[in-house]
């Protein structure tokens, strides 16, 4: 049987016309781009053609408002720690969604202890944060807050632009992390309202080692990597020439794909919810419409996500859960917490995320592995039997 | 020790695992762990003689805590109860080939589940 890898939101393969446009940037035109000689500078006008592509992916005013970094952990640390230090003195409130990703609650919590207020913006049963709380949140202290544009582990969109709106009739800034929206919908920094914004390489099927902050042009903040001063000394440290130009390349193929790719994933989305909810004491996770077009997130009753991994990975089927087991803290999934699951329901989560490789043919086996895999642990598990009687 | 994912036996005794199911009226029950965590094991024992004859489990949870409890049952099973009660979690994780760092201590309960069985049928055979 085929390898059916249904988790793009973990890793993505790299798009083979990223790679073999970048491929020069590894060995032949390999230069530092703050070498003036003819190398270093070949490599210099690659990084900036890419930073023009990421600008015009996103619709931003100008190339110069995009940052390169690592990865999306490091963007959305400077967004987050760069702006909150810098403008302390226009105050010292800060404001995340209860679901954003651990590189955005963990630079938050840090801020914390460093004599910030952290405010958590709750979310609805499906996800969607809850706007009357975050007019009551906001006050003009409030320099940053932090809302996901769409959630990677149960798929939900949020409502960017009337959150912007609410941002910025009473507060400051308003940062997106963007890595599970971009290259499945359409972002407009400008239209969305949006000062900042994190996007990744990887998730966009360019090579991991790239990632993106978009800063709104006289947005304040400060570095907090300090070196030889690269990326408008936003971000110091040679930068990885070739995961930027694939990034690059890869947003412009994203760009160019998106529309006609949802389009086909969407029904093959849809039929694998309907298929997998027939399985009794199933349930979506996240919302049911406003929904990432390649996400499909469940729960199940009585079993655990690890061994539902596992078990999807003998049909040579790749997925993803949030379960504690699975995770390197051992806590269950602060998302699915937030959307109020229990613990012991928040435990049997299965997340598939479709990609490029996927098929409507994938349908009919992944949800026939599913459908056996929770009836053989349910045959294991206590927890069923007590149910049963 | 497998330091990368699980060893081939945790994965053996995770897609097979050995005997699972119920004991109707067992001489033996223990119960550990709690849905919270994520983990929950039973084990149901038959006892002839002091000697540990029959023995099933029920697990909710990770693929380590069904390998384990896979593997504490074929440890038990034949032997005199005063020799299963010294299995401890440290010999089921070297009988599997070891087990990731951080599941020794949440995942690791079936040692514990035999013990209370032990325990529920020594209380049992006092009172009888």
């Amino acid at each position: 049987m085929p390898r059916i890898y249904l988790d793009h939101a973990s890793s993505m393969p790299v798009d083979e016309r990223v790679f073999e446009f970048a491929k020069p940037y590894l060995i032949s035109s390999h230069g530092n781009p703050s070498s003036l000689h003819s190398v270093g500078l070949e490599a210099k006008r690659a990084v900036e053609e890419s930073r023009k592509k990421i600008a015009e992916f996103i619709h931003a005013e100008n190339e110069s408002t995009i940052i390169f970094t690592g990865n999306a952990t490091e963007a959305n640390n400077l967004a987050i720690k760069g702006t909150a230090l810098r403008n302390i003195t226009q105050g010292k409130a800060i404001v995340a969604s209860a679901i954003e990703h651990m590189s955005v609650l963990n630079p938050m919590k840090e801020l914390q202890k460093n004599g910030f207020s952290l405010t958590y913006l709750p979310v609805d049963s499906t996800g969607i944060i809850d706007l009357k709380k975050l007019d009551m949140i906001l006050t003009k202290n409030t320099t940053l807050t932090s809302v996901m544009y769409a959630n990677n582990e149960i798929g939900t969109i949020e409502p960017i632009q009337e959150i912007s709106k609410r941002v910025h009739e009473k507060a400051m800034y308003l940062h997106v992390d963007a890595v599970a929206a971009a290259g499945r919908v359409p972002i407009d920094v400008q239209k969305d309202g949006i000062d900042l914004l994190t996007l990744s390489s990887n998730d966009l099927y360019g090579p991991s080692g790239a990632g993106v902050l978009y800063i709104k042009p006289g947005v304040k903040l400060q570095s907090v990597l300090l070196g030889g001063g690269q990326e408008r000394g936003l971000r110091s440290g040679t930068e990885n020439v070739f995961a930027i130009v694939g990034m690059g390349e890869a947003a412009r193929i994203a760009q160019q794909e998106m529309q006609q790719e949802s389009r086909r994933l969407l029904p093959i989305r849809d039929r694998l919810i309907k298929e997998i909810l027939t399985i009794d004491q199933s349930y979506l996770t996240g919302h049911p419409t406003s929904r990432l077009p390649h996400h499909a997130s469940f729960r199940f009753s009585y079993i655990e996500g690890e061994s539902i991994l596992l078990n999807m990975d003998m049909y040579d089927v790749q997925v993803s859960t949030g379960s504690a087991c699975s995770s390197k803290t051992l806590e269950p999934s602060h998302v699915l917490l937030a959307i109020g699951l229990k613990h012991e329901e928040a435990h049997g989560s299965m997340v598939l995320t479709l990609g490029r490789s996927t098929t409507m043919d994938d349908v009919q086996i992944v949800s026939k592995a599913t459908n056996e895999t929770v009836q053989r642990l349910r045959k294991l598990s206590p927890m069923s039997q007590e149910w049963r009687k | 020790m497998a330091s990368v994912g699980y060893s081939k036996k945790v994965m053996e005794h995770f897609m097979n695992p050995r005997n699972v199911g119920v004991i109707e009226n067992p001489d033996g029950y223990g119960k550990v762990g709690n849905p919270v965590c994520g983990d929950v094991m039973e084990i149901f024992i038959k006892v002839k003689d002091d000697i540990i004859t029959d023995i099933k489990f029920r697990t909710f949870g990770c693929g380590s805590a069904i390998a384990t409890s896979s593997m504490v049952t074929e440890l038990a099973k034949g032997k005199h109860v005063d020799e299963a009660v010294k299995i401890t979690r440290g010999d089921v994780a070297n009988e599997l080939d070891g087990l990731p760092a951080q599941k020794m201590h949440c995942s690791n309960l079936a040692a514990d589940a035999l013990h209370e069985a032990i325990k529920d049928y020594k209380s049992k055979k006092q009172t009888k």
